[in-house]
């Protein structure tokens, strides 16, 4: 049985026709075709998944697509201004905060909201304890946290000195 | 300087897509009409099969079809081979059953495939496979190492008495016995090095295509060795030329080793598309990840250090025991008794003897993970190292130093397999010790136990073999406008070569990187290759795109001296320009290159076009080294380890780009310490997997891990002409021994010689209870007080 499903994805309204228990991992990789959201596992532990669900991180591995009708998404792929790539997924480009790159953009998802959150004054204790639901195998986590930390500090500046920065 | 070339740390190319969601991994890919594969894994870890009755799954709706090992059987698809030749126990050569693709009669480990099913959706093909009844007589399993050989295990081979399928031994034994009879003294330590699945995050992904119109098989994959996999899925599967098929791999989320190894399904989704004439895909899910990819380790081993007064090494003795699994993967024995030479270590030991015995057992085959046999030899030795110290109340760093090859040996032959190229190690060691502030430990560890804390500190002083497997094929092309498209049989899944790659042509011929392509991994483009593993791509393609650039260079000289006026001899080349010696008439490579794409400007019988294709093999391995100290804190009321620091001086001869270096440094460290610290794979006594998803396999986590500080002392390598050596490997060579010793000395002070891995807090806590628990502990903190 399919169900009609509106949404707004990385800022354009989508309607699709999908079954009832479909995951919102699977309307974004399988029905949108946006397939930067990875699946990395089955018990909703590694965090490849991650997405922005009005205006927090979650697994979309574990969000059924139809309890997000009339909501706002964004993807990876919806970072990006154009050629511009958002200052954290900057930050881990000058970082190498990727190797094989399977599990990024699901930090990166992650790693904006602790920012917003936390702003940059965080700890790294505090910071390894936020990436508690994301596994990296191939950095060791040495770099994720000097992009996160990197990526902060940009973010933030740029919020002082554009207060429309927020917005997606 | 050059921007772009050899030595600086730049940003890697491929980020750019990899950031930005637009990479593209097999999963990502859905050609048109494609289906889905889902397969029917054996519940049972020995089992007869009696039949498969799939009637009332076929007819389900959405399902194209159901094939078995009856099928495979009437198709007559083979299994995949052992790379690895050993010796039986009795003498000739060892029993070797192909690693089969599907099961036929008999299952012979849980999650051994045995149906598949193709549907237009995977819900469908899982429904359907619920459906399918499957005939099963359980029969008893063996499903440990240690009950391989017990009285009365069931056989995993009739063929194979006492599942011992090789008895390899190494070194002279007399000579070896005869210096533990004038040692001084003698040590002894057993060892488990613990059962692992590398776990990339992008789990195995097969898509298989039939070529109607061409008559031939497509596979795209999640693989690292496209060559190697094509040569055996039409050699020993299909048993077709290697030119009916073609092998890609694009994006791949890791492999360590694990993806190098030839598995059932990409032959199943191949077998599969030709039956349906679609496009199938198959990509396996965690918790079959767990199931059905070849682990790693599981060894155990007795390793024995004979001293003399002076506690200098006079011989080592081992005897190890390593599993197999059900079948031979095609590394299997590799990682058993293929890397058994890094038992000399960093060490001068005169004399070495080692007796490996392999064993199959009811579990899925064995296969290699970021070491692969280097890091389990290397621990067993470090342990020995510091049980000995143990013994004789010494300093483990004084007892290395005392027996560390000097930098004026080198190169070391050590007498038992390998001959080291180059390096020097009491310097690495020096500089690590001081990193880690290694002579204050005393104050630190009784700062700790003030806190009712046990402090450990480990070293772990490694050298280990990369680029063994040394031949590549490698190919430049430049266009009639200067650019320049590259090629080689290595594959990218997170090492960078992407980039790497385009730093050394760019070196080499001067050419800026926007104007150089990296071809994809594709048997069509460049039919031959071996692949990424063993810490190769980097030594070895640093000498391949080196003699290749040099053969460009030299066409490019003869065609310069047509447009300059003069001789090929008197024409040199430097950063992209050819010079007319002497003078100021010049040509950039660009220019000569359009003049090579028109024949007509060119001598009479001169072949058109500025290409190069070719093999290279340089002179030898190399030996990447390095001494890595970690320093962990245990709460004894938990047994939670704390990792407070790593440090590690490595040598990677000369390196490309240190800033890529360093990441494979890091996440090598964290694989290590994640075994020694916390992730094991366990079947219970049936057979049945019990670690079998991240809920209970311990990954590591950020929170787990430290800052990791890394200092070099590079030394190049004589090897090969760049002087690289390699990084892919040593990080986890050296972290696991480092963590396990760390653990080790924390719990010293409760009489605790050695401590097998992993050091999860269960095993920790249950370790110090036997020892006389957190009393005993305050005892201590008492005496030492």
């Amino acid at each position: 049985m399919t169900n009609t499903l509106t949404m707004t994805v990385n800022g354009a309204s989508v309607t699709r026709d999908v079954p009832a228990n479909t995951l919102l991992v699977h309307f974004l990789r399988d029905s949108l075709r946006l397939t930067g959201t990875h699946v990395g596992c089955d018990t909703t532990q590694c965090g490849a998944c991650t997405v922005h669900l009005d205006g927090s991180a979650v697994k979309s591995c574990t969000t059924l697509a139809m309890t997000c009708e009339g909501s706002d998404v964004t993807t990876i792929e919806g970072l990006a201004s154009g050629d511009t790539l958002h200052p954290m997924q900057e930050a881990f480009r000058a970082n190498h905060g990727l190797q094989c790159g399977f599990c990024t953009p699901g930090f990166v998802m992650s790693a904006i909201k602790i920012v917003e959150r936390l702003g940059s004054g965080f700890d790294d204790t505090a910071l390894r304890e936020e990436l508690e639901g994301n596994i990296c195998r191939c950095t060791g986590y040495h770099n994720i946290m000097k992009s996160i930390r990197a990526g902060a500090e940009a973010m933030t500046s740029k919020q002082k000195t554009s207060p429309d920065n927020g917005a997606e | 300087m050059i921007k772009f070339g050899i030595g600086q740390s730049l940003a890697r190319v491929e980020d750019a897509r990899l950031l930005r969601g637009l990479g593209r991994f097999t999963d990502d890919i859905a050609p048109p009409r494609s289906v889905q594969m889902y397969v029917l894994r054996s519940p049972h870890a020995h089992a007869e099969i009696g039949g498969i009755d799939f009637r009332a799954a076929r007819a389900m709706p959405g399902v194209h079809t159901i094939l078995t090992g009856e099928d495979a059987a009437a198709d007559d698809l083979g299994g995949f081979p052992s790379m690895v030749p050993s010796t039986a126990p009795g003498g000739g050569p060892n029993f070797t059953p192909p690693f089969a693709i599907i099961a036929h009669g008999k299952a012979r480990y849980a999650g051994q495939p045995v149906a598949i099913v193709v549907a237009d959706t995977l819900e469908q093909a899982k429904d359907a496979a619920e459906a399918i009844i499957v005939d099963y007589e359980p029969l008893p399993a063996v499903a440990s190492l240690a009950d391989a050989d017990a009285p009365g295990a069931p056989l995993v081979w009739n063929e194979c008495p006492d599942n011992l399928d090789a008895l390899a031994t190494f070194g002279d034994k007399g000579v070896v016995d005869a210096a533990f009879e004038k040692a001084a003294s003698t040590h002894s330590v057993e060892v488990r090095i613990s059962r692992v699945s590398a776990n990339p995050m992008e789990s195995r992904t097969a898509l298989g295509e039939w070529n109607e119109a061409e008559e031939r098989y497509e596979l795209t994959g999640g693989m690292q060795s496209p060559h190697m996999l094509r040569a055996q899925l039409a050699e020993c599967v299909f048993k077709i030329p290697p030119n009916k098929i073609r092998v890609r791999a694009f994006d791949v989320g890791g492999g360590f080793g694990m993806k190098g190894v030839p598995h059932p399904e990409p032959a199943l989704v191949l077998w599969a598309a030709r039956k349906v004439r679609r496009p199938v895909r198959w990509t396996s899910e965690r918790s079959e990840a767990f199931l059905s990819d070849c682990h790693s380790r599981d060894h155990t081993s007795r390793c024995e250090l004979a001293l003399d007064s002076g506690a200098r090494i006079l011989a080592l003795r081992f005897f190890a025991r390593a599993n197999l699994g059900a079948y031979l993967s095609l590394a299997g024995l590799h990682c058993a008794q293929g890397n058994i030479g890094h038992l000399s270590g960093v060490y001068t030991t005169p004399a070495i003897y080692a007796e490996v015995r392999s064993y199959f057992t009811h579990t899925v085959p064995i296969g290699p993970y970021r070491g692969a046999g280097r890091p389990e030899a290397i621990t067993v030795l470090e342990r020995a190292i510091d049980a000995a110290a143990f013994d004789l109340r010494m300093d483990p760093a004084e007892l290395r130093r005392r027996n560390l090859i000097g930098p004026d040996q080198m190169p070391y032959d050590t007498g038992f397999q390998f001959t080291y190229d180059s390096g020097n190690y009491p310097v690495s060691q020096t500089k690590a010790e001081e990193a880690a502030g290694w002579a204050n430990f005393e104050e630190r560890r009784l700062e700790s136990l003030r806190r009712g804390k046990l402090r450990g500190i480990g070293m772990g002083h490694i050298v280990e073999i990369a680029a063994g497997m040394n031949d590549e094929m490698g190919a430049i092309d430049v266009e009639a406008d200067g650019s320049v498209t590259i090629s080689t049989g290595f594959h990218n899944h997170g090492q960078g070569q992407e980039t790497t790659m385009r730093q050394l042509v760019s070196e080499f011929l001067g050419v800026p990187p926007d104007r150089i392509k990296y071809r994809d991994s594709d048997t069509d483009v460049q039919p031959f290759g071996f692949g990424s593993a063993g810490s190769r791509a980097a030594a070895v393609g640093g000498a391949l795109f080196k003699a290749i650039s040099e053969k460009i260079i030299e066409k490019g000289k003869v065609i310069a001296a047509i447009m300059l006026d003069t001789s090929a001899e008197e024409i040199d080349f430097v950063d992209g320009t050819f010079t007319a010696r002497s003078t100021n008439r010049t040509a950039t490579l660009a220019e000569v290159a359009a003049l090579a794409h028109q024949p007509m400007g060119l001598p009479q019988g001169m072949e058109g076009g500025l290409s190069h294709k070719q093999m290279f093999r340089p002179k030898g391995p190399t030996f990447p080294n390095g001494c890595h100290i970690c320093e962990v804190e245990i709460d004894p009321e938990t047994g939670r380890s704390e990792i407070l620091g790593y440090w590690v001086c490595e040598d990677v001869g000369r390196s490309i780009n240190p800033m890529i270096v360093a990441g494979q440094m890091h996440g090598g460290v964290v694989q290590g310490l994640g075994q020694a610290m916390g992730e094991f794979i366990e079947y219970d006594e049936e057979g049945q997997l019990l670690t079998g998803s991240f809920m209970d396999y311990q990954m590591p986590r950020a929170l787990d891990m430290p800052q990791i500080t890394t200092i070099s002392n590079n030394v190049p390598s004589p090897n090969n002409p760049l002087g690289i050596k390699g990084a892919g490997e040593s990080g986890t060579v050296g972290a696991m021994p480092a963590g396990l010793n760390a653990v080790c000395n924390a719990l010293q002070p409760l009489g605790i010689r050695h401590f097998d891995m992993p050091a999860t807090p269960w095993r920790v806590w249950q370790a110090i209870q036997h020892a006389g628990g957190i009393e005993a502990l305050h005892k201590a903190a008492h005496e030492t007080a």
